[in-house]
């Protein structure tokens, strides 16, 4: 557990953070959320000691860390910078053992952790004998996370480490960086100015101004019930457009039991399937209904002479969600990825539905057109729609 | 020429390796001084000026008075003049020690004391390989100075192959200026070239495309 208690950092005379009280659990992703200049980064810096209070105390689980070494500290605390900050003459197992090597551990344990994290992102092992420039933004970016994971710290700081990337490697890291902290319980403290990353990856969202806290609470209350104008800025009024559906999850709109067939069946029984259904794709399941890929009419047509079974033209790469997320999650993927439809999968990957984007346009309207009828700016929507085209 | 070298080529070869030698020597403790000196400095912005100003000044003294006033507080013979040179072979260490380490981005040191490096290991494991390129540049511009300026140790006493350009000079005889300043010459090339070597193999990979 993370507390401040009467937390304030004054340069000069000039004070960057005013008063901070604030209580964060074990296990939960938190987002420092304000303006330019708002005090998140000192903040999240007072949590390792790179930044010391003017008054005020931190504890971790009820430790003053004023009372600790701040070296040691920092090594029990992951740290991810904007800039990325991998060290450009070290190979990147350099950079990801950095941590296990301050803590003197064994070669064998830090070549284990050090595989074994490359493998969790999807790079290849050969990458550990590269150096960072060799890789893309975006891979570089995945060594930055898991070089604040190498040496197991509980607590993990990371101050805007996506603002460089382009926004499909963001989303894509952004849903990385939200498992491995689900799935390994590690606490984040994650500063951004991005609303939508906010809402997207916090359990809870602390709205800073001026060096003050002005709301701190889950992102569906934020949404709901902003504390005041600047929240109510801040979020935009797009995004409190967008919410309303945010409490919905795919399981209430979703199709039951979409068709699917089994790796095993030879493209015409597929074939024969479609034509019965109306259905232009099929997904892919084995015989526990566990997703394993996805075939359409093209994949067929262009493997008629060579293939013989579903399971030697079926793509294995699909994108699905998993039940209980928030159909706004879906909303955006969906729209900014351009799919016709998403697969929803359960705990054990079994496929047992599909959200189409006709049944989301469906809400989305509702939510536009009921919103519409007291609203006195029809006209200008649809001349900036047609702008837009 | 043959005749000369029959006549003075061992010693020759015997001045060339004394004069390599003081020049070396020079240039280790210039090393040992500068490069920790400077490192300090950029942790002690204000004494950083006022020290980086007083070694300029010392610079500024003449070479051959500085050798001069060597003599009364070391005698004659090599140590003055080793002391002469270490003393010129400081101030482009310590410049560019100080420049090189202050050039390291300063992401690169956020992280790492962020990750939980103490100032020493920040300073040996990120610092000094990112700021080794400039340090290098510097210690191959005083290697340079150093073994143009070891011809004049021979002017206290300190031997190399200044005692044949001063001989050549009292006595005219041309062949030995020229049998001086050759060798002198030639050890300045390839002094530039081995350290030009040096500074290319510790430019770490992030900054060698761009030089
Ligand atoms: N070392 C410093 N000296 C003086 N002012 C600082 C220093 N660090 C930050 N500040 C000021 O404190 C305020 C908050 O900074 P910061 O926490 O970086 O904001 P944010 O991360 O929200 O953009 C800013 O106005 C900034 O100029
Ligand atoms: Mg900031």
């Amino acid at each position: 557990m993370i507390e401040f208690k009467k937390v304030s950092k004054v340069y000069d005379d000039f004070v960057a953070v005013d008063d901070l009280n604030l209580k964060f659990n074990d296990g939960e992703f938190i987002c420092f959320i304000g303006t330019s200049g708002s005090g998140k980064t000192t903040s999240m810096r007072m949590i390792n000691r790179m930044e010391e209070p003017s008054s005020g105390q931190i504890l971790i689980d009820n430790e003053d860390i004023m009372d600790k070494n701040p070296v040691e500290l920092r090594r029990r605390i992951g740290y991810v910078i904007q800039q990325i900050g991998l060290m450009p003459h070290m190979t990147v197992y350099e950079n990801i053992t950095l941590v296990p090597k301050l803590l003197k551990w064994p070669e064998e344990k830090k070549r284990e952790r050090a595989e074994k994290l490359i493998r969790r992102v999807d790079l290849p092992l050969e990458f550990l004998d590269r150096y960072p420039q060799e890789l893309s933004g975006g891979q570089q970016q995945r060594i930055g996370v898991i070089r604040a994971l190498a040496a197991d710290q509980d607590i993990i700081l990371m101050d805007e480490p996506f603002g460089a990337l382009d926004p499909i490697t963001r989303d894509a890291l952004q849903e990385l960086v939200k498992h491995l902290q689900s799935e390994m319980g590690r606490t984040v403290i994650f500063v951004t100015h991005d609303m939508d990353e906010a809402i997207k990856l916090a359990d809870r969202i602390v709205i800073m101004q001026k060096g003050k806290v002005v709301q701190f609470d889950t992102p569906d209350n934020i949404l709901a019930n902003p504390a005041n104008q600047f929240v109510e800025d801040f979020i935009g009024e797009d995004r409190l457009l967008q919410a309303r559906p945010s409490l919905q999850t795919v399981d209430q709109i979703m199709i039951k039991d979409p068709v699917s067939v089994t790796p095993g069946k030879t493209l015409q029984e597929a074939i024969k399937l479609m034509r019965n259904r109306k259905v232009d794709t099929l997904y892919v399941t084995d015989d526990s209904g566990v997703l394993k890929g996805i075939v359409d009419l093209e994949d067929f047509d262009r493997n008629r002479r060579r293939a013989t079974s579903v399971g030697d033209v079926m793509s294995p790469e699909v994108y699905f969600v998993r039940t209980g997320t928030l159909l706004r999650d879906t909303v955006q993927r969906i729209l900014k990825r351009g799919f016709k439809s998403i697969p929803v999968v359960d705990e054990k990957d079994r496929l047992i539905g599909l959200v189409t984007r006709s049944s989301l346009a469906e809400i989305v309207y509702d939510n536009i057109w009921g919103d519409m009828d007291d609203a006195k700016d029809i006209p200008l929507e649809t001349t900036a729609v047609s702008e837009d085209q | 020429m043959i005749d000369f070298l029959s006549q003075n080529g061992s010693q020759m070869l015997l001045l060339t390796w004394e004069h390599l030698y003081i020049s070396a020597i020079s240039l280790v403790l210039g090393i040992i001084v500068a490069v920790p000196l400077g490192i300090l400095l950029t942790r002690f912005d204000r004494a950083a000026t006022a020290i980086i100003s007083i070694i300029t000044i010392l610079q500024t003294i003449p070479s051959l008075a500085l050798l001069a006033l060597m003599i009364p507080l070391f005698g004659i013979g090599k140590v003055p003049a080793i002391v002469a040179l270490f003393l010129y072979s400081l101030m482009p260490i310590l410049r560019n020690t100080y420049i090189g380490m202050k050039g390291v981005k300063g992401d690169l040191v956020d992280a790492a004391k962020g990750m939980g490096m103490t100032s020493l290991q920040s300073i040996f494991t990120v610092e000094l390989p990112q700021a080794a390129p400039v340090i290098m540049a510097g210690i191959r511009l005083s290697g340079v100075y150093v073994v143009a300026w070891a011809t004049l140790a021979s002017y206290i006493g300190g031997g190399g192959l200044g005692d044949f350009i001063f001989n050549g000079l009292n006595l005219y005889v041309p062949e030995l200026i020229i049998g001086g300043t050759i060798p002198v010459t030639l050890l300045a090339l390839l002094v530039d070239f081995l350290l030009g070597k040096v500074e290319q193999k510790v430019t770490p990979i992030n900054l060698r495309d761009e030089r």
